[in-house]
């Protein structure tokens, strides 16, 4: 009688109970490993913490965008990782972009032959295991390549060969100030825009704002070059003997074939998601909107970047800056191929060597969660912005 | 001078033999230079033969394209492949690229391969060497099962088809059995088969289970476990009540924002922690928590954009008809929600497949790591390529099926009308 006035009639008690239960049962599941935890570390005479950061790594790393080497710290080391791990999402993501880009516009086109091959990419990259296509690029068709003696030859230039792609060197003296003067640049293109809105919405002129914001984006550089002595040479890689049967390449940047073999399977893998959310973007504009343009007299440029690319832009975006999560999530993988990301360093090497298992994993785990959380709270945000806003 | 230079129907006359010899001309060209490796045009300075039949076949296609010629055939050709001088160039320009890599792929994968032998030795052409999958097929299917005992991952294989198969067939009311069974007592059926341990069938320990079949046995019971327990979220993240609520958002963010092979590490090297010292759970079992869990919160994501569709109608009528929670979900919201989401359904269980060689970082190895076992072995080395190939086949036609499945189950049970 006292249970069915409790579980029917009084609402509050009625929706406390499930809570309390699965609040408790989390609690003491989380309070079971804790102990069981503590337990075993204590076997192992190790203790929780993350002094371990601080000391000496003592291992090496094959590819590093910052100073390292063994006698840096484990903090050090996670920072090559995470460095690593970025370079090769940003790749990824810039060359997934173009690709899907195309890939994307090509399904729509109206010559059939085009439409097919770009469905048939879609189809097959899409529906191969990423990891496979990884293992592909790294161990069969990067392992095709010639031995450095033999690279394939971009004009003295650059090779390609076994050992990685060996890519000039930029030395740049007076760095800063260029790179200031590119922002100065986007500065001064940003109230150019605006000044030209401003003019268009007043007195309805147009200004000609792509060709201003160009020529801004080469001549302040230039101005740079020619007058406050920045300047850029480049360092060639040169074959070099290092005994009879081994060669080598001197000078230059060496892009390892790992670096390759990740980025150019991450990109093409990618590239067909980014090209789906491309087609039904464009696809999801209402056809009596390119009516409605046309018939109020722009052209057809006007109508692509006034009227349909907007539109389809809110539908493209939020699906493909997921995409470029899962881009970033999936580098991961190069664990598979032994390309230094922060998987490998730190929840590989670093955890082999210290046997911190709790604190390194956390650590790995979490910085992959504040990515993601803060790219979908960004994600939101852009929504929100976006969102049409019905009256 | 327009007039002249410019096909239309008037001089169709002139102008479609001369576009169709110099269209003809060019595909010669590239057909003769791709399969029997000879210039035909080589009597041309060698830079400008190169592009010469693309730059035939331009001019060729410009002189056909007339619009209303008439001729129903060339109007389809025009208007598909030939509609303005960017689409024919591009059509010139995949049509050469296609004839160029169509003999050197047929040459690797057929014309030069090597179908007979037994050894590496007997791999003599340049093209692929099939011997090698022909002779570790038996290992890429079961990986370290011991061959004897192989009929047991056959049969339990066969009878599930068997079930299926025969379940397409049998009225509705016994289908339902038939599906309660193969959901609810099939797959310990089959696990115990394949195990053994008892009724006389000898044990083979889970490291000894590999290859396609442990992909398939992977896949199964993650998409199996992961189904109900993403569902469990969905409700979960829709609850009204907060504590409910912001555990199943924690939860399913925290597995959201995580790759794959971390949470796979985290179950061989964290885990173990957790538990009571000398407590051993099955490397088997703890990756597929690991997945089951994983693809369990994009699963969650996937119905709660289901139940986000429902017009709120459908919930107010349900309650109005005095239905409680739960029969409310399982009777009039779910089956709808579940339905509009079937694609999405389809992408994550496709995700999950095409995530089961991750498991080669607690060191099972299904068809992927057998295969980089077997190219590491001396007596194999350099069939990486056979290898992928071999894979990337396999799984390209798992997950096409699967896609194409799904597309069919969607046209199904539309009820649009």
């Amino acid at each position: 009688m006292i249970f069915k006035k409790f579980s029917t009639e009084n609402k509050k008690v009625r929706d406390f109970i499930p809570q309390a239960i699965t609040v408790l049962a989390l609690l003491s599941v989380i309070i079971y490993f804790a102990t069981n935890a503590q337990i075993n570390m204590g076997n192992r005479g190790i203790s929780f913490g993350f002094g371990f950061l601080n000391q000496e790594a003592s291992f090496d790393i094959t590819f590093s965008m910052i100073e390292y080497d063994g006698s840096h710290s484990y903090g050090r080391a996670f920072l090559v990782g995470l460095l690593n791990t970025i370079l090769v999402s940003a790749i990824g993501i810039f060359f997934a972009t173009i690709a899907g880009v195309i890939v994307g516009v090509s399904r729509l086109s109206d010559n059939y032959l085009i439409a097919k091959v770009a469905e048939w990419y879609v189809e097959i990259f899409r529906n191969i295991p990423l990891i496979l296509q990884i293992f592909f690029w790294y161990f069969a068709a990067l392992r095709a390549l010639p031995l450095p003696e033999n690279g394939i030859n971009f004009n003295d230039i650059s090779f390609l060969t076994i050992k990685g792609w060996y890519v000039p060197k930029f030395i740049w003296t007076n760095f800063n100030i260029f790179l200031l003067s590119i922002i100065a640049a986007f500065i001064a293109i940003y109230f150019i825009n605006s000044y030209a809105t401003k003019q268009r919405e007043q007195f309805g002129k147009q200004l000609p704002t792509t060709i201003i914001s160009l020529s801004t984006l080469i001549l302040v550089p230039l101005i740079t070059f020619l007058f406050l002595g920045v300047s850029l040479t480049f360092e060639y890689p040169v074959l070099k003997q290092l005994s009879p049967t081994v060669y080598t390449y001197e000078g230059g940047v060496s892009i390892i074939p790992e670096l390759i073999a990740l980025a150019l399977a991450l990109s093409m893998y990618t590239a067909t998601f980014i090209a789906e959310n491309v087609r039904a973007g464009i696809l999801g504009v209402s056809k009596g909107q390119k009516e409605a343009a046309a018939s109020i007299g722009l052209n057809k440029n006007q109508i692509l970047k006034l009227v349909v690319m907007p539109q389809a832009l809110r539908i493209i975006i939020p699906p493909t800056t997921n995409q470029y999560l899962n881009l970033t999530k999936n580098s991961s993988l190069a664990a598979a191929i032994a390309y230094p990301d922060i998987v490998l360093v730190f929840a590989g090497t670093a955890l082999m060597q210290t046997g911190r298992a709790i604190e390194i994993i956390s650590i790995t785990m979490l910085t992959y969660l504040t990515l993601s959380i803060s790219i979908s709270i960004f994600m939101n945000w852009y929504n929100k912005k976006m969102a049409i806003k019905e009256k | 001078m327009n007039i002249i230079f410019k096909p239309s129907k008037e001089n169709i006359k002139s102008y479609l033999p001369v576009g169709i010899t110099l269209v003809f001309i060019s595909f010669i060209d590239v057909f003769v230079n791709a399969f029997f490796n000879y210039d035909l045009l080589g009597f041309f300075p060698s830079q400008i033969s190169y592009f010469l039949p693309l730059i035939f076949g331009f001019i060729g296609l410009y002189f056909i394209r007339i619009e209303f010629s008439g001729i129903r055939s060339l109007d389809i050709l025009n208007k598909n492949i030939n509609s303005n001088n960017l689409n024919a160039f591009l059509t010139l320009f995949t049509l050469f690229i296609l004839i160029k890599s169509i003999p050197p792929l047929l040459n690797w994968f057929i014309i030069d391969a090597n179908f007979v032998g037994n050894t590496k030795d007997n791999c003599t052409g340049d093209g692929a060497c099939w011997v090698f999958i022909k002779v570790w097929f038996n290992r890429f299917m079961y990986g370290l099962y011991p061959n004897a005992e192989q009929w047991r991952i056959n049969s339990a294989f066969l009878i599930l088809f068997a079930i299926v198969g025969v379940s397409f067939f049998v009225s509705q009311k016994l289908k339902k059995y038939f599906i309660l069974f193969l959901i609810f007592i099939y797959p310990f059926l089959g696990i115990e088969l394949i195990s053994g341990g008892s009724f006389g069938l000898k044990y083979v320990e889970t490291a000894a289970w590999g290859g396609l079949s442990l992909t398939f046995i992977i896949s199964a019971f993650a998409i199996l476990f992961c189904f109900p327990i993403g569902v469990f979220l969905a409700l979960g993240r829709r609850s009204s009540l907060p504590a409910i609520r912001y555990i199943s958002i924690g939860f399913i963010e925290l597995w959201r924002g995580v790759p794959l092979i971390t949470v796979l590490f985290m179950s061989a090297v964290m885990f173990p922690m957790f538990l009571p010292d000398g407590t051993f759970i099955d490397k088997l079992i703890r990756v597929l928590i690991a997945i089951t869990l994983f693809e369990a919160a994009y699963m969650a994501e996937v119905v709660r954009g289901g139940l986000q569709a429902l017009p709120k109608g459908q919930y107010e009528a349900a309650k109005s008809l005095g239905m409680g929670y739960w029969r409310m979900n399982a009777l009039i919201i779910l089956p709808q929600a579940l339905k509009l989401v079937i694609p999405g359904i389809a992408n994550t269980l496709l995700a999950l497949v095409k995530d089961t060689p991750l498991i080669f970082v607690v060191g099972l190895m299904e068809l992927a790591g057998m295969i980089g076992l077997a190219k590491t072995n001396p007596k194999w080395l350099g069939m990486a390529m056979e290898g992928y190939v071999f894979a990337g086949l396999v799984f390209w036609i798992i997950c096409y099926a699967m896609s194409r499945y799904s597309q069919n189950l969607e046209k199904k049970l539309s009820t649009e009308r």
